[in-house]
Formats: structure tokens, C-alpha cells, sequence
């Protein structure tokens, strides 16, 4: 189990890492999004991987840690607004601009 | 237990949700509300630091639950000291918005003006580790918006990158937060200073992957090379008034190692050691000489005040990463300083700006009205940048060279070489816009006078003139500070930790 989910962790940080060095800007959202979901599996298994246990100390042992499950929903809820505002000034910048490149041009802001 | 230590967070949150639902479109009362409500927030962080150094630091328990399973608001004098720096800050930008007239560019600056105290001045005071990033993304969600205030495809397009690289800095923070929780299984950051000394010795590889990641956030929110890059683009193309904002916000990257090098992670602490410093020490010099390179190649004038910028966070944090009482008392100075001279002069490149047809320093300049003031505000702004006397940037200098006196050949040379750069590009800058100007032929185009915005420039040199008269009582409460940050223990029993936690 430890194993599948440190490997499902990299794989999506690997993935989300690639595509953010791409040069138009719908990768490199896409690249954020991808590390955004690698950080809130690894936050969720930073209370350390428990199975067939409440989140509620007092029903019974073993219990999960319930605090990682309240700091990932908070995570969840701020990438997914910075996400949309992200992906808003994308299209402004592609609008205005004519293109996503997500360089600035060659002079362009001197 | 305090109420007030809420008030710069709470306070701002409302004005602005009031902005947004009762006063939509109404400039002049959002102007009105806007400023009492900076006014109040003025009022309360001077409140605040007098009550931080007379009883020393203060918790705030949000809904009384007990630290360290409640968040928690810690007043201590640093900060208090940086938002008593961002009330005042905050007060000039939105005089110069006012009278120069940024804030009619498009709608909602006043509203994301008081997100964006919110979100600093809780980034100041939370003493949880997981709500410091919460702040982080309020404050920079604000930024969002008013980075691209006023529109434009150049300023849009460097938004972007801004969110891009910040977006990265969050997710590097989170993976930071959830190692230090997975070792210790505490976020409260008085509390992770009592169990870090504790913690088993195989756990010690995790804590310093998740030390320096928490370095690395924070170096990119202070720009620190090589996470510097999306500073420059950024700030240039940002509203003039908004630049000057943000010269406080890249203070927080500087706010957030010095507490988590003098609280969490101590040169005390055997698990990190001199980890922080030796990471910070060689960035901090070569983010200072790339500022000075930046300030002498910039080729128009809010270029110029960006890496002027870079510059003096490579000094403030090349201050900071000697982690002594002595060095971090002169980072303090420093930061004050700095803070106010990068914002003057972002504000004085935004005057010259909004007058000349072409942004380009090389290009054949006509003259433009009020030439005279805005030159004389420009010399006064880069004697302080600069950090040449009689200002308070050579008392800051001096402090910082004071505090490396073991290591002088090399932090000396650096210091003093980078400031004649950067004086010398200043006088370059200054003269080409200047004395130029005045082999154009043809007349000015008039210009409103604009009595407000001028007044704020001049209050922020003012308040520079201030922290030179007074530096000796400022440097006195700066080195008790300094002592305090050193010596946590106060900071770390107004959290009240239960022996059963």
C-alpha cells in the first residue's frame, strides 16, 4: 500500500512537473493542477496510512489522524480557486494578446 | 486575551465585503471607507506595538480552543513592527491611488487593496504554520488582481507567469507543511519549536528536506536568486502604486525565514544546524550583486525600481541568514528601510512614467510638467535606495557591514561594490530622464497636478527622514526585538501549550 501510493504521488508530481516546463500556457496549468493533486494525496497521507478506521478518536482503536483530512479539503478548495483564477487570466492573456505563449516577448516588457 | 489582535485581519475583511456589495461602483465612497478603514488599521497596529513592548507577546485563541489544536494569532513586537510598517504603507499607496487617479482604471481596487491587508497582516501575526499559508494565498489572490489592475496585454501575460511561479510556491509549501506534520504531528509553530529538539534521529533527513522547502517558499515570496525571475516582469509591468505595495510583500518572505530561523528551526536546533544560513548566505550576496547589475542595465525606470528591489531583500537577507541577535537587529533596520525607499521609488518611477511618451531611458525624452519636483523627489529617493548618507539606507548598511565584521573581505566587497553600481545607475537613469528632458523642443503636454499623489511620495521620504533622525531609539527597540526573536521562550508560553498536549 505504501508503495502504490508513494508511486501514484511521483508519478503525478513527475507528470505536473513536465508539463509545467512546457512553453504554452494550457500545460502548464494543466502541470499545476497535476502537482496540486500530487500535494493533497501527500498531505492526506502525511496522518500516516490507516485502513477500516474513523476519523473520530473515542469509536473505537485504531483511528485515522483527522487533521491531515481538514488541511486537504482547505488545500483542495484554494488550488481549485487559484486554478480558476489561473485559467481566467489565461484566456484574457490569449484574448489581448493572440496567443499563449507564456514567455514574455523578446522586448516585449523592457 | 486581547480582541485587538484580530481587529487587522477582521477589520479589512469587512471593509472590503461592504466595499463590494454596498458600495459597488461607488468610487468616492469606496475611496472614503477605504481610507478610515486604513486610518483604524493604523491606529490599532500602534496600539498593538505599544501593548507588544510593554507586555511582551500576546495570543489570540481563535474560538478559544487551546493552542495547539485551535489556531492561534501571536502579537509579538516583529509583528507588530511589520504591520504597524504595512498600515503605514498601505495609507500612502492609497493616497497616491486616489490622487493619481490608478483607482478609476478599472473597478474593485479599493476592495482588493483591503484583501490584501487582511492577508499580509494575518501572514504577520499567525503563529500556525498551515494558517501562514492560508494568509500567503489570500494576500496573493489579492495581488492577482491588483498586479493586473488596469488591464493591458503586457500586464495580463506577466500575471500569469506571476500566478504560475506562485501557484509552484504554494504547492512546495504544502509538501513542506505535510513532512513537518508527518514528523511531528504539530503545525503550531510554537509547539514545533518544543518538539523539534526531541524528535527521533531518524527522522531528521525529513525535517530537513521540509526546512528546506519552507526556505525555498519563502525565498521565492522574498526573491531571492535563483527564485527571482518573476519579480522584474511582475513589478515593471504592475501599476505604479501597486509596485509600491508590493515592496511589503516580498518583506514577508523576509518576515517568514526570520521567524522560522529564530523559532522552528533555531541554529540551535541539532537536526538543521547552520543548514538555513548556509543556504541563505551565498544567495543573499549574489542576489545582491544581480539587483545592482539589474539596476545599472535596466532600461526603463519601473525595471530600474524592481531590481532595485532585489537588491535590498539580497541585503536584508543576507542580514537575516547570520541568525544573531546583532545581524537580525540590522536586517530589521533594514527592512523598515528598504521597504519605504523601494515603494518611494516605484512611486517616483510612476510619476516620471505616466508624464513621458516613451518608457525607454535611451530614447530622445521631451520634457515633461513638474519636472523640477519629480526630480528633486527622484535624488532624495535614490540617495536612499542607494544607500548613501545622510538617509537611513547608509545607517542600514552600516549596521548590516557592522554585523559581518568577521567575514569582511567578502560581504564588504559585495556590499560596497553592488551600492557604487547601483549608484551609478541611478545617476544614469537620473540624468538621462532629467537633464535630457530639457533638449526637447517642444511644449509639455499639461498634466493635473496632482496634489494627493505628490503629498503621499513625499510623506513616504518623510517617514524615511524619520528612521534616520530617530535611529538611535529605533536601533535601541529593534535589538530588544532582535533579543526576543533569539530567545523565543516568551513567544512560545503566550501559546499556553497544556502539559497534555
Amino acid at each position: 500500500m505504501e508503495a502504490l501510493v508513494a508511486l501514484v504521488i511521483g508519478t503525478l508530481a513527475a507528470v505536473g512537473i513536465y508539463l509545467m516546463l512546457r512553453l504554452r500556457t494550457f500545460p502548464v496549468i494543466l502541470g499545476l493542477t497535476f502537482l496540486s493533486y500530487a500535494v493533497n494525496l501527500f498531505i492526506f497521507v502525511s496522518g500516516r496510512l490507516a485502513v477500516n478506521a474513523a476519523p473520530i478518536i473515542g469509536s473505537g482503536e485504531p483511528y485515522a489522524d483527522p487533521l491531515p483530512q481538514a488541511l486537504v479539503l482547505t488545500a483542495i478548495v484554494i488550488s481549485f480557486g487559484m486554478t480558476a483564477v489561473i485559467m481566467i487570466m489565461a484566456v484574457g492573456g490569449h484574448l489581448t494578446a493572440g496567443h499563449d505563449r507564456i514567455d514574455l516577448d523578446k522586448g516585449g516588457d523592457q | 486575551m486581547s480582541h485587538w489582535i484580530i481587529a487587522p485581519i477582521v477589520l479589512p475583511a469587512l471593509v472590503a465585503a461592504l466595499m463590494v456589495i454596498a458600495l459597488r461602483g461607488d468610487l468616492f465612497l469606496q475611496r472614503i471607507a477605504g481610507l478610515a478603514s486604513i486610518l483604524a488599521l493604523n491606529g490599532i497596529a500602534v496600539a498593538l506595538l505599544v501593548s507588544a513592548t510593554i507586555h511582551g507577546p500576546e495570543a489570540y485563541f481563535l474560538g478559544n480552543w487551546p493552542a495547539p489544536f485551535g489556531i492561534v494569532l501571536v502579537a509579538d513586537r516583529l509583528s507588530a513592527l511589520m504591520v504597524a510598517l504595512l498600515a503605514g504603507l498601505a495609507l500612502v499607496a492609497a493616497l497616491y491611488a486616489i490622487g493619481s487617479g490608478w483607482d478609476r482604471r478599472g473597478a474593485h481596487f479599493h476592495p482588493l487593496l483591503q484583501f490584501l491587508l487582511m492577508g499580509i497582516g494575518g501572514a504577520f501575526l499567525t503563529g500556525d504554520a498551515f494558517n501562514l499559508f492560508v494568509f500567503f494565498e489570500v494576500l496573493l489572490i489579492a495581488s492577482y488582481g491588483l498586479m493586473i489592475h488596469g488591464g493591458g496585454s503586457a500586464r495580463t501575460r506577466a500575471g500569469i507567469q506571476y500566478i504560475a511561479f506562485n501557484l509552484v510556491g504554494s504547492s512546495l509549501f504544502l509538501f513542506a507543511l505535510a513532512l513537518l506534520y508527518a514528523v511531528t504531528g504539530t503545525l503550531n509553530m510554537a509547539d514545533l519549536a518544543q518538539k523539534l529538539p526531541h524528535l527521533p534521529e531518524g527522522d531528521t533527513a525529513l525535517l530537513r528536506v521540509a526546512a528546506v522547502m519552507m526556505i525555498l517558499v519563502f525565498a521565492i515570496k522574498g526573491a531571492l536568486v535563483p527564485l527571482q525571475f518573476w519579480l522584474p516582469g511582475t513589478y515593471a509591468n504592475a501599476p505604479g502604486v501597486v509596485a509600491a505595495l508590493f515592496a511589503v510583500m516580498t518583506k514577508i518572505g523576509a518576515y517568514a525565514t526570520l521567524r522560522a530561523g529564530t523559532l522552528v528551526f533555531p541554529p540551535e536546533l541539532a537536526a538543521t544546524g547552520s543548514l538555513l544560513s548556509d543556504l541563505l548566505f551565498p544567495a543573499a550576496l549574489v542576489t545582491l550583486s544581480l539587483g545592482a547589475l539589474g539596476v545599472l542595465g535596466a532600461r526603463t525606470l519601473p525595471r530600474l525600481a524592481a531590481f532595485g528591489g532585489i537588491a535590498s531583500m539580497g541585503t536584508a537577507f543576507l542580514a537575516i541568514s547570520a541568525f544573531t541577535p546583532q545581524a537580525t537587529s540590522a536586517a530589521l533596520y533594514y527592512i523598515l528601510h528598504s521597504t519605504l525607499a523601494t515603494a518611494a521609488l516605484f512611486l517616483v518611477a510612476d510619476l516620471v512614467s505616466r508624464r513621458r511618451s516613451h518608457p525607454r531611458l535611451d530614447r530622445s525624452a521631451q520634457t515633461f510638467p513638474q519636472l523640477g519636483l519629480i526630480g528633486g523627489l527622484f535624488l532624495v529617493t535614490a540617495i536612499a535606495v542607494a544607500g548613501m548618507p545622510p538617509l537611513s539606507g547608509f545607517i542600514g548598511k552600516l549596521l548590516v557591514l557592522e554585523a559581518f565584521r568577521a567575514q569582511a573581505p567578502l560581504v564588504w566587497t559585495v556590499v560596497l561594490v553592488s551600492s557604487f553600481l547601483m549608484i551609478l545607475g541611478l545617476a544614469r537613469a537620473g540624468s538621462l530622464i532629467f537633464w535630457k528632458a530639457e533638449s526637447g523642443s517642444r511644449d509639455p503636454e499639461p498634466f493635473a497636478p496632482e496634489p494627493l499623489a505628490f503629498a503621499a511620495t513625499i510623506g513616504l521620504l518623510l517617514a524615511i527622514a524619520a528612521l534616520t533622525v530617530f535611529a538611535g531609539p529605533v536601533t535601541d527597540w529593534l535589538s530588544g526585538t532582535a533579543a526576543a526573536l533569539h530567545a523565543p521562550e516568551a513567544y512560545i508560553a503566550a501559546n499556553q501549550l497544556g502539559g497534555d498536549s
